[in-house]
C-alpha cells in the first residue's frame, strides 16, 4: 500500500524497475531492481559510472529507452501518469511539456539544417496554442532568460555559429519552454570547458528558483552534485547502492562504493606525490552480472555471502539507505549489543 | 554472533561474513582472452556465410577459368564443321555418326555458337578474360595509387597539394571516353609494335584490352591514391605515431609498422571492390564492341553476339549473362564482407 | 562562397580544355587520316577531300582553327555522313537519349529515395532484407545484361513490348527500365545507409525528446539530412546515365546520341567522333560543377565556412 501513497506523494516515484537490452549477443541488464523518488521542486542527483543504469533510469520514464531496450519490471510513476501503461502518443503529450531533458553533448544535439529559432519555436507551437509571432516572441524571452544576448539575431542562426556553451543555453531554453514540471540534465556538462560548466550550472539554479521545476542531475562528477543537489542516488551495475541526502553521502558513507568514490577525488590540500586512489577492478559485464552485490568483486570489505546474494535495504534515516552486507552486519551487531552502532 | 540477522535469514551462517579471499572474487571476474587483429578479423568473416560463398564461387569460376579449359578437349577458336547452332548437349549430325562408329565425343554442355565453336570453353576463355582484367588492372590501380597516395600524405605541404590538384582534374576526365578514345588511337602504333619481334601476344591480347590497362593505368588510381593519403593522413595524427616518434623510431620503421599494418584492412577492402569495377568496364566495353580482339571471347562479346540469335537460341546470352553478374555479385559481397569483418566502423 | 562558385566553374573549364585538347591529340595518331579506308578514292580525290575537311594544314593551325570554331558550335563536317554538320548531328540525336537518360534518372531518385528510406526504418527486419538484397544484385549486375534479358522477356518471348525504334511511348519503358535499374539500386544503397546514420544522430533523440510524432521526426528532421550526401551523388548518377546510354541506345537501336558515339568510333568517322567527346564530355563535367554548387548551397554547415 506504500506504493500507492508513494506516487501520490511524490512527482517521480520509480519501484523496483527492471530494464534489460535485448541484443543479437544476450540480454544486457541495464537496471536491476532500482528505485527513487522526487518530489517537487527538489533536486535530484544520480552519479555513478558510465554503464551503471544513471542514464536510462531518466531516458525510461520518458519512453525514450532505446531499442531493443524494455522495461521488463517495477513501477514508474511521473506526475500522475502510470509510465508502463502509457501509449507511444500519450508519451508525446508529455515529453516537452511536462517532462524534459538535456543532453550531454550540445555539439551534437541540435539539428545542423535549421536555424535555433526553427528549433525553438517548434516545442513551442507543438505544445501550446501560439502561433508563429507568439512563438517567436516566446522564443526570445527564453534565450534572454537562459542568458543569451541579441536574441533576434540568434534565433536566426544555424548552430554551428554558436559555441558550445551557447548551444547547451539554447537546448535549456528548448527544454523550459513549456515550463515543465520536472527538467532532466543528462550530464549536461562534461562536454564543455570548466569556466563555461560553473555558468551553466549556475544558470540553472536560477532558473530552478525561478520556475520552481524539479531536477534529476545526472552525473559522474561528484563536484557538481555537493553544490547542486538536495537528494543523491549513487548507482552501480544498475542498482542504486546508497541514497541519501547531500549531506549523508558526503559526511556519512555507508556503502564502499560511495566511500570509495569520495576517496578517489583528488584534493588540492594534499600533500605532493600523494598516490591517487582509484577503485581497483573492472566494471561488471551486464551480459552476466554477478548473483550477489555487483560491487562485491572490487570490494574492499568484500565478505563471502556479498558474492553470493544480494544484501538487503539498511536504513539509517528517513532518507539515508544502502544496500550492503557489512551495513547489515555492523546493524546487527549494533543491535545485539543493545546500543548505537552508528 | 550476529543473532537478528541469521534468524530473520536462516540461510546464513557465521562463515558467510568472513571476508572473501582474493580467488574467490577472481573467479567472478570475466576477461575476455585479447585476439589479434587479423584472427578477429577472420573471424567474424567466416561467419558472414554470404561473404564465405561468395569466396567459394569466386574459387569454384577460377578454377573454370583457369584450369579446366587446359583439360578440355575443345579450344575456344576451333570451330567444328556440321555443328554450327548446336543446343546444350545436342550432337551433330555428323558427331552422332562418329558415336554410332564407336568413337566417344565430348558433349557440347552449352550447345555451340554459329560457327560451330563449343560454347562451354568459350564461356569459360571469356571468363579468363574478364578475370585477368579485372585482376590486373586492379593491381596497376593499386601499386599506382598506393604509391601516389602515400607519398602526397606523408610529405604534405607543397608536394601533398599540387598532387592533390592533378588528381581532381583526373578525377573530372570521363573515363569512359577516354578509353574509347584511347582504344581508337592506340589502334595503329599498337598495330605497329606487334610487327616486332617479342611483341606478338599484343595481337592475341588486343589492343583495346591494351587501352584499357593504360586507361586504368592513368585515370583510375585516383580514388584508390585518395583513399590511400585520406587513411595515411588519419594515421599520422594518431598519438600512437607521435609516441613511436618519441621513443625514436626512423620514419621508414614508422611508415612500415604502424601505418602499413593499419592500412592494410582498407587497401584490401578496396582492392576487393576495384575488381568489379574493372571487370564491369571490360565487359562493357566487349560488349560495344571497343573490347577484345576476336576470335578471343570476352563475357561481354559473348552476350554481344547473342542477340541476333535471341529469338532461337537464347542460351547464348544467358550462359555468359549470368556468368559475368556472379562474378561481379561475388566480388562485391566478399568485398562487403571484408569491410565489415576489418573495418566495422564502415558498417551502417 | 562565390569564390567557390567561381572556382568550381574555372576548374570545369580547364578540365574540358584538356580533355578537347587530349580529344584532338589522339584523333591525330590515325595514320593517313579518316579515308583511308575508301578504297574507291583516286589519289586526287583524296586530295581534294582533304583539302575541303582542311586537314591538309599544319596541326597546330588545325588545332587553333578546330578550338575556336567548336567555341561557336561548330564542330565540323561529318566525314562519312555527307553533308551533315556534327553539330546537326548532336542536335538530332541528343533531345533522344536526353529523354531517356532524363526519365530514367527521375525514375531511380523516385523510386531509390523511399527504398532506402524503408530499408533504413525497419532495419533488420524482412523489407530490409529484401531491399538490401536486390539492390546489391541490382549494382552487380552489369546494364547489358539488364537490356539483354529484359528484350528476351518481354520483347522475345512474351512480345509485350517493341525491341527497337521509337515509334510510340511503349518504346520508351524498357530503354528506361534498363537504365534506372543500377542507380536505383545504388541511391537506395546509399539512402539507407545514410538514413541510418542520420537516425543514431543526437539531434534526433532531442527531436523525440521534445514530444514530435514520428512522422514529424523523420519527415523535418531526418529526411532533411539523409539526402544531403544522395545530393553529390546525382553528378556521378548524369555521367553514368550518359555511358549507359551506349548500351542501351545500341540493344534497342535508339536513335541516340550514345549510339551514334559508338557507330562514330566503329566508322572512325573522327570528326563526329571529336564532336561527339566533347559535348559529353562539357555535359557532364558542368553538371558535377552545378552538383557540387547545389550540395554547398543546401548544407548551411558549408554555406557559412
Amino acid at each position: 500500500m506504500t506504493e500507492q501513497m508513494n506516487h501520490e506523494k511524490y512527482l517521480v516515484s520509480i519501484e523496483h524497475e527492471r530494464l534489460s537490452f535485448f541484443t543479437p549477443v544476450g540480454e544486457v541488464k541495464a537496471l536491476n531492481d532500482v528505485s527513487l523518488h522526487v518530489s517537487p521542486g527538489e533536486i535530484l542527483g544520480i552519479v555513478g559510472e558510465s554503464g551503471s543504469g544513471k542514464s536510462v533510469t531518466s531516458y525510461s520514464l520518458m519512453g525514450l529507452t532505446a531499442y531493443p531496450g524494455r522495461i521488463i519490471g517495477g513501477d514508474l510513476w511521473f506526475n500522475g501518469h502510470h509510465i508502463n501503461d502509457m501509449t507511444e502518443k500519450q508519451f508525446q503529450k508529455m515529453r516537452g511539456s511536462e517532462i524534459a531533458i538535456i543532453f550531454q553533448d550540445p555539439m551534437t544535439s541540435l539539428n545542423p539544417v535549421y536555424t535555433i529559432g526553427n528549433q525553438i519555436r517548434e516545442v513551442i507551437m507543438l505544445h501550446t496554442n501560439k502561433n508563429k509571432q507568439e512563438a517567436n516572441e516566446r522564443a526570445k524571452e527564453l534565450l534572454t532568460l537562459v542568458g543569451i544576448n541579441e536574441p533576434d539575431k540568434r534565433l536566426k542562426q544555424y548552430p554551428y555559429e554558436l559555441s558550445g556553451g551557447m548551444r547547451q543555453r539554447v537546448m535549456i531554453a528548448i527544454a523550459l519552454a513549456c515550463e515543465p514540471k520536472l527538467l532532466i540534465a543528462d550530464e549536461p556538462t562534461t562536454a564543455l570547458d570548466v569556466t563555461i560548466q560553473a555558468q551553466i550550472l549556475e544558470l540553472m539554479m536560477e532558473l530552478k528558483k525561478k520556475l520552481g521545476m524539479a531536477i534529476i542531475m545526472i552525473t559522474h562528477d561528484l563536484g557538481i552534485v555537493a553544490s547542486m543537489c538536495d537528494r543523491i542516488a549513487v548507482m552501480y551495475a544498475g542498482h542504486i547502492v546508497e541514497s541519501g541526502t547531500t549531506d549523508e553521502i558526503f559526511y556519512q558513507p555507508k556503502h564502499e562504493y560511495t566511500k570509495g568514490l569520495l576517496r578517489s577525488i583528488p584534493r588540492l590540500d594534499s600533500e605532493s606525490h600523494t598516490k591517487l586512489v582509484p577503485i581497483e577492478g573492472q566494471p561488471v559485464d551486464l551480459l552476466n552480472p554477478p548473483k550477489g552485490c555487483p560491487f562485491a568483486p572490487r570490494c574492499r570489505a568484500c565478505m563471502k555471502v556479498c558474492l553470493r546474494e544480494m544484501p538487503p535495504v539498511t536504513t539509517f534515516s528517513d532518507t539515508h539507505y544502502t544496500q550492503c552486507w557489512l551495513n547489515q552486519k555492523n546493524e546487527a551487531e549494533g543491535a545485539a549489543q543493545g546500543g548505537d552502532a552508528k | 554472533m550476529s543473532q537478528n540477522i541469521l534468524s530473520a535469514q536462516p540461510r546464513l551462517n557465521p562463515d558467510d561474513f568472513l571476508p572473501a579471499t582474493a580467488e574467490e572474487k577472481q573467479s567472478l571476474e570475466f576477461m575476455r582472452p585479447s585476439v589479434s587483429f587479423w584472427k578477429d578479423g577472420f573471424n567474424r568473416l567466416r561467419k558472414n556465410k554470404v561473404a564465405m560463398v561468395s569466396f567459394w564461387v569466386i574459387i569454384v569460376v577460377m578454377i573454370f577459368a583457369f584450369v579446366v579449359p587446359s583439360f578440355y578437349p575443345y579450344q575456344y577458336a576451333q570451330q567444328i564443321r556440321g555443328s554450327e547452332r548446336l543446343a546444350p548437349m545436342q550432337y551433330s549430325e555428323l558427331e552422332k555418326a562418329a558415336i554410332a562408329a564407336g568413337q566417344s565425343v565430348f558433349p557440347h554442355f552449352l550447345g555451340t555458337d554459329k560457327l560451330g565453336r563449343d560454347y562451354a570453353i568459350r564461356v569459360m576463355m571469356g571468363s579468363r578474360v574478364s578475370l585477368l582484367v579485372g585482376l590486373v588492372a586492379t593491381a596497376i590501380v593499386l601499386v599506382i595509387g598506393s604509391i601516389y597516395g602515400s607519398i602526397a600524405a606523408y610529405f604534405g605541404g607543397w608536394t601533398d597539394l599540387i598532387m592533390m590538384r592533378i588528381v581532381d582534374i583526373i578525377y573530372t576526365i570521363p573515363d569512359i571516353l577516354l578509353i574509347v578514345l584511347l582504344s581508337f588511337a592506340l589502334k595503329s602504333p599498337l598495330s605497329g609494335l606487334a610487327e616486332l619481334p617479342g611483341w606478338k601476344w599484343v595481337n592475341t591480347v588486343g589492343v583495346n584490352l591494351i587501352s584499357i590497362f593504360v586507361v586504368f593505368a592513368l585515370l583510375y588510381w585516383v580514388s584508390m591514391a585518395r583513399i590511400v593519403r585520406g587513411q595515411i593522413l588519419q594515421l599520422k595524427e594518431q598519438e600512437y605515431v607521435t609516441a613511436a616518434r618519441a621513443l625514436g623510431a626512423s620514419n621508414r620503421r614508422i611508415i612500415k609498422k604502424h601505418l602499413l599494418t593499419n592500412m592494410i584492412g582498407t587497401l584490401i577492402v578496396t582492392t576487393t571492390l576495384q575488381i568489379p569495377s574493372a571487370i564491369f568496364t571490360e565487359s562493357f566495353l566487349s560488349f560495344l564492341g571497343l573490347g577484345v580482339a576476336v576470335p578471343m571471347p570476352s563475357l561481354g562479346s559473348l552476350a554481344s553476339d547473342a542477340i541476333s540469335g535471341l529469338q532461337t537460341y537464347p542460351y547464348l546470352l544467358f550462359a555468359p549473362s549470368i556468368l559475368i553478374s556472379l562474378i561481379i555479385l561475388s566480388f562485391n559481397l566478399l568485398g562487403d564482407g571484408l569491410r565489415d569483418a576489418f573495418d566495422p566502423k564502415l558498417k551502417d | 562562397m562565390n569564390r567557390y562558385i567561381l572556382k568550381r566553374i574555372l576548374f570545369g573549364v580547364l578540365t574540358l580544355f584538356i580533355v578537347a585538347t587530349l580529344t584532338f591529340v589522339l584523333m591525330q595518331q590515325v595514320p593517313g587520316g579518316p579515308f583511308v579506308a575508301e578504297k574507291s578514292i583516286s589519289a586526287a580525290a583524296m586530295q581534294a577531300m582533304r583539302q575541303k575537311y582542311g586537314l591538309d594544314k599544319p596541326l597546330i593551325v588545325q588545332y587553333w582553327n578546330y578550338m575556336t570554331n567548336a567555341l561557336h558550335g561548330d564542330f565540323g563536317l561529318s566525314l562519312k555522313e555527307r553533308g551533315r554538320t556534327v553539330a546537326e548531328i548532336i542536335a538530332t540525336k541528343f533531345p533522344v537519349s536526353a529523354r531517356i537518360g532524363g526519365i530514367s534518372i527521375l525514375l531511380a531518385l523516385a523510386l531509390g529515395i523511399p527504398l532506402g528510406c524503408i530499408a533504413a526504418m525497419n532495419r533488420g527486419k524482412a523489407v530490409d532484407n529484401v531491399i538490401i538484397v536486390f539492390s546489391t544484385m541490382g549494382i552487380a549486375v552489369p546494364s547489358f545484361v539488364i537490356c539483354t534479358v529484359l528484350m528476351y522477356f518481354f520483347g522475345v518471348k512474351l512480345g509485350w513490348l517493341p525491341t527497337y525504334g521509337l515509334t510510340s511511348w511503349k518504346n520508351y519503358i524498357m530503354p528506361v527500365m534498363a537504365l534506372a535499374f543500377y542507380p536505383t539500386s545504388y541511391i537506395a544503397r546509399q539512402m539507407r545507409s545514410s538514413m541510418l546514420d542520420v537516425l543514431g544522430q543526437d539531434y534526433m533523440r532531442t527531436a523525440k525528446a521534445k514530444g514530435l510524432s514520428e512522422n514529424k521526426i523523420l519527415y523535418k528532421h531526418a529526411l532533411r539530412n539523409a539526402i544531403l550526401p544522395i545530393i553529390t551523388y546525382v553528378g556521378p548518377l548524369i555521367a553514368y546515365t550518359l555511358t549507359g546510354s551506349f548500351v542501351v541506345e545500341k540493344v534497342f537501336t535508339i536513335p541516340g546520341l550514345g549510339g551514334e558515339f559508338v557507330s562514330s568510333i566503329l566508322n572512325q568517322d573522327y570528326m563526329v567522333i571529336m564532336g561527339t567527346t566533347i559535348f559529353l564530355a562539357a555535359l557532364i563535367i558542368f553538371m558535377n560543377v552545378i552538383v557540387d554548387i547545389g550540395y554547398t548551397i543546401a548544407d548551411p554547415r558549408i554555406k557559412l565556412k
